[in-house]
């Protein structure tokens, strides 16, 4: 089986895994960070969403092949110790989140969202990119108020720095 | 209330292992020696399986085994039960054919397994399946329930001709058609319930393993009731003895009534776990999701209500068909009659109310729960029928409602149910003035200065919950009690466990619950810890559904806390010496009241398990539990409106404004049954616009992926304005109705009476996609 190498969460990652390997499984299956999910199989829910070199990427449809080489950052790898990334903070406060199955996946789509706008969001702007992912029990309400106010806390913490 | 009691927006207790990917869901569990488990499903709607050659598969790599129907035949495992049996208006019992958990001869819908195999691997188990030669002869197939019941129709199942499962009714036929004879206007409708299906983003899955030794098995499931998983799997299924089988039910992410069935995938994976010896997983994707998890609603009815001159309802006549699928599941034949026709009454004063029911067979997925469960069928109807009636007789709809609001109470309805409380009105003025309803025709004439269509729609919901009072369903058919149970252990350190029969998956009971326990002790919610979801752990429990864990799970804690409250009261009592009578509990210390003598909690539970000090013939220990039993349903109600905007060149329907005004009772923490009315909205309003499960005419799925079924997305809903009135409810002692399944229950209507408000007529149906609003606009004009 062909060798994959690549850093996860800060640490460096070597793996044999077949051809068809995909991203999600050699996360999951290989490595035990069950955090990042599948929740379809046609790429629409986004529950599997990861980070290729700071990129929100569906993990359900890249190969482990061809994330060789580059940095992978999962729901486990974005806070510091106890202390949790404005965004996931932003989501407990902001109650976003019910059964949390869609919530890893959520929290690193979002997080990739506010980064592109440098915390220049809206509520329009905030729907319209989240529509690659699913949730089924928040209504999304909740998930868009945690986004704008990770935002401004985001805006903040990079002020501050 | 303390900060953390009765009333607070607490954050979540379980929120942290969510949001840092911690969370423990059934597919993140691995077992040592585990295997996977992959089905063989049928492409066919209906066909006789006429042999299954698995000769190619076995030898491939990582094969453990490849079991077929035959197998399970061969050792007697049972068939699917359905658990609530329905009688025929002609007294005969509901006609229901055999669902075998793999098909031996004949498939009926497509997705039906008929053999599994089980690898080392995943993918070993999904190549090995591709191998596997299963030769069918195809049926003709029904795919609708027109086709179903049509004169020469293939027939599903011997047992149940005609395919018919049973032909029900409800309420007084001879009064209702005398009050239609003497009405002044009579206003009908025709509609369909559009079929759903529910998708929790959690696929259904399955671990299962035996203990060769201990003859024990233990299967981890994405079950909202694991209880009654074991009961069923025990009872019925001959797989393993009651005492033999721990079902645990870890994190599951999302059931809106689909996980409360005993699938066949968890059968076959716990059957198969002994078969092979070793431990087997199984975890749906979603294509089978689609293909095999229950879906929702699917009703064709006919509707007609009869008023007076002062436009009083005199009657309602209702005729429903119910399309069940292929196969009775667990509790389907509850939903569109004890479920359904029982809440025909609204909120309305309505003297005569008759209503009948066919349930029919097709080759489609059986149907079952989702999130309202009848209830939601029920409100469309009722709520369609008030502003097509407002329509028709030229009445504002809102005043409509209002001449017609039961207003006394309690109030018997025509069927069955007795409303306990309310206060519709309140809730109507509330939202009323929430809209500006006052200035609607100014915005009205603004959307059309813009070239749009502006419509405002209400539905007055009420819904029954609280589910439910043992002797009355069980006198209805049911199979199994609705109580709840609950037990309190006090630690000898004073910190407090409670164990429940409810089961959380995305309503946050570690929290509301701990909240109770917090609220009544006075301590912080961290020095409680909820257990759930385990049959090693909790003695039993009903689980959760039907928006029951508030009044019916939490009155059972409420009454094991009262029992341990009353120990610990004579404990420190003696201790104190003073009377029982005059100690109170305040701030997690025992005070002898009007004096400033007190012992804290965890001194008194130190009392309880050391037993040095203790009154004269007390048992040691501080743990008490109970069994609570409702007296009867609770009745959430609430008036919602949804105001839209109709782009006339493209069908196009964007919801400018949805206001909620919802009456639960007594709220135990507000942001967490905000959040169960912003997900219950989403879903009515993806019925309402979006969602719609479609067979083609052979009983193929043509909307069986995220590709091809549209689940509502972030840009499809609007922020919700959402608010409270209140009245307790009089029949718990937490005075709760239930909060998980309303916004479900009351959005649809309140979404499609705005369209059709938009569009001046009623000719439209779920989903109202831009094509379907279109075909409607033209429509009118023709009739202009």
């Amino acid at each position: 089986m062909p060798t994959v190498k690549l850093t996860v969460n800060g640490k460096a990652v070597t793996a044999a895994v077949e051809d068809r390997t995909l991203l999600v499984h050699l996360l999951r299956e290989n490595l035990n960070l069950t955090g990042t999910h599948v929740g379809c199989d046609t790429s629409q829910c986004g529950a599997c969403i990861v980070h290729i070199d700071g990129k929100a990427v569906k993990s359900c449809t890249t190969l482990a092949g061809q994330a060789d080489g580059t940095h992978i950052t999962t729901i486990e790898g974005i806070s510091a110790g106890d202390q949790l990334h404005p965004m996931q903070a932003a989501f407990r406060d902001n109650h976003g989140l019910q059964c949390g199955y869609c919530t890893p996946g959520m929290i690193m789509s979002a997080i990739d969202i506010v980064n592109r706008h440098g915390g220049n969001l809206d509520e329009q702007t905030v729907r319209h990119e989240l529509e690659g992912n699913i949730c089924r029990c928040t209504g999304y309400h909740n998930i868009v108020r945690s986004v704008l106010d990770a935002a401004d806390r985001m805006r903040v913490s990079q002020a501050a720095e | 209330m303390g900060v953390e009691g009765i009333g607070a927006r607490v954050a979540r207790k379980e929120d942290k292992r969510f949001i840092t990917g911690r969370g423990r869901y059934v597919d993140d569990i691995k077992l040592v020696g585990l295997t996977y488990a992959h089905f063989i499903r049928s492409p066919h709607a209906h066909a006789k399986v006429k042999g299954i050659d698995a000769s190619a598969a076995k030898d491939m790599p990582g094969v453990v085994d490849i079991l077929t129907a035959q197998q399970l035949v061969d050792d007697k495992i049972g068939n699917l039960i359905c658990g609530w049996a329905v009688t025929s208006k002609d007294g005969s019992p509901m006609k229901m054919g055999a669902w075998p958990a793999m098909a031996p001869d004949t498939v009926r819908f497509v997705g039906q397994a008929v053999a599994v195999v089980i690898a080392e691997t995943k993918n070993q188990a999904r190549d090995a399946a591709e191998a596997v030669i299963v030769e069918y002869e195809e049926l003709p197939a029904v795919s609708s329930m027109t086709a179903a019941l049509a004169s020469g129709a293939p027939q599903l199942h011997p047992e149940a001709p005609g395919n018919v499962v049973y032909d029900w009714s409800i309420g007084d036929e001879q009064a209702t058609n005398d009050a239609f004879a003497k009405a002044a206007n009579v206003v009908s409708l025709e509609l369909t319930n559009n079929r759903l299906v529910p998708n929790a983003m959690e696929p259904r899955a399955a671990v299962a393993e035996y203990d060769q030794a201990e003859e024990h098995f233990t299967l981890y499931t994405t079950s909202q009731n694991p209880h009654v998983a074991r009961l069923v799997l025990s009872a019925f299924y001959n797989i393993a003895q009651e005492h033999k089988l721990r079902v645990v039910a870890p994190d599951v992410g999302g059931g809106f009534g689909s996980k409360i069935f005993i699938y066949p995938e968890e059968m076959v994976a716990l059957w198969a776990s002994k078969k092979v010896g070793r431990p087997v997983k199984w975890t749906g994707d979603r294509s089978e999701a689609f293909l095999t998890d229950a879906h929702g609603r699917d009703h064709m009815s006919r509707a007609e209500m009869a008023f007076d001159a002062n436009n009083r309802i005199l009657g309602l006549r209702v005729k429903t068909h119910a399309n069940f699928g292929a196969y009775m599941s667990l509790f389907s034949s509850s939903v569109p009659t004890y479920l359904y026709a029982t809440l025909l009454s609204g909120q309305y004063n309505i003297p005569a109310i008759y209503a009948e029911v066919m349930g029919v067979y097709t080759n489609t997925t059986p149907v079952d729960a989702y999130r309202g469960a009848g209830r939601p069928e029920a409100s469309y109807l009722v709520e369609r029928l008030m502003e097509t009636s407002a329509r028709q007789l030229k009445l504002d709809p809102a005043e409509l409602r209002r001449i017609n609001f039961i207003t006394q109470f309690p109030h018997q309805t025509p069927v069955i149910m007795t409303y306990d409380i309310g206060d519709f009105g309140a809730a109507l003025d509330k939202a009323l003035e929430a809209v500006d309803y006052k200035n609607l025709a100014a915005r009205k004439a603004q959307s059309k200065a813009n070239g749009k269509l502006r419509g405002l729609g209400f539905s007055c919901y009420i819904e029954a919950c609280g589910i439910a009072p043992s002797k009355a369903v069980g006198s209805l058919g049911a199979g199994v009690g609705l109580w709840e149970s609950a037990e309190v252990r006090v630690n000898p350190v004073g910190t407090i466990e409670i164990l429940t029969g409810s089961h959380s998956h995305g309503q946050g009971h570690e929290t509301t619950f701990a909240q109770l326990v917090a609220d009544r002790l006075g301590i912080s919610i961290d020095q409680v810890q909820i257990v759930h979801g385990d049959t090693d752990k909790v003695q039993f429990g009903m689980g959760t559904y039907g928006s029951r864990s508030g009044a019916v799970g939490m009155s059972a804690i409420v009454k094991a806390m009262e029992k341990m409250e009353a120990k610990a009261k004579k404990i420190a009592a003696h201790q104190l010496e003073a009377s029982e009578g005059d100690i109170v509990i305040e701030n997690g210390e025992f005070k002898v009241a009007g004096t400033d003598k007190s012992i804290a909690l965890p001194m008194v539970a130190l009392a309880a398990y050391t037993a040095h000090n203790l009154p004269d013939g007390m048992e040691p220990g501080l743990k008490e539990s109970a069994f609570y039993d409702p007296t009867n349903f609770t009745f959430p109600a609430g008036a919602y409106i949804c105001e839209v905007e109709v782009d006339p060149r493209t069908g196009k329907v964007d919801i400018l404004d949805f206001v909620a005004v919802d009456d639960f009772g007594r709220l135990i923490n507000p942001m967490i049954v905000e959040g169960q009315v912003h997900g219950g909205l989403t879903q009515g309003i993806g019925q309402a616009l979006l969602e719609s499960a479609v067979y083609d005419d052979n009983g193929q799925p043509v909307t069986a992926s995220f590709m091809d079924y549209a689940m509502p997305r972030a840009d499809d809903v609007p922020s919700f304005r959402i608010s409270h009135s209140v009245t307790l409810c009089p029949g718990n002692p937490l005075g709760i109705k239930g909060c998980g399944e309303a916004g479900a229950i009351g959005s649809s209507p309140a979404v499609i009476n705005a369209i059709t408000d938009a569009l001046g007529h009623n000719k439209l149906e779920m989903p109202a996609t831009p094509g379907r609003v279109w075909e409607a606009l033209q429509l009118q004009q023709a009739a202009e």
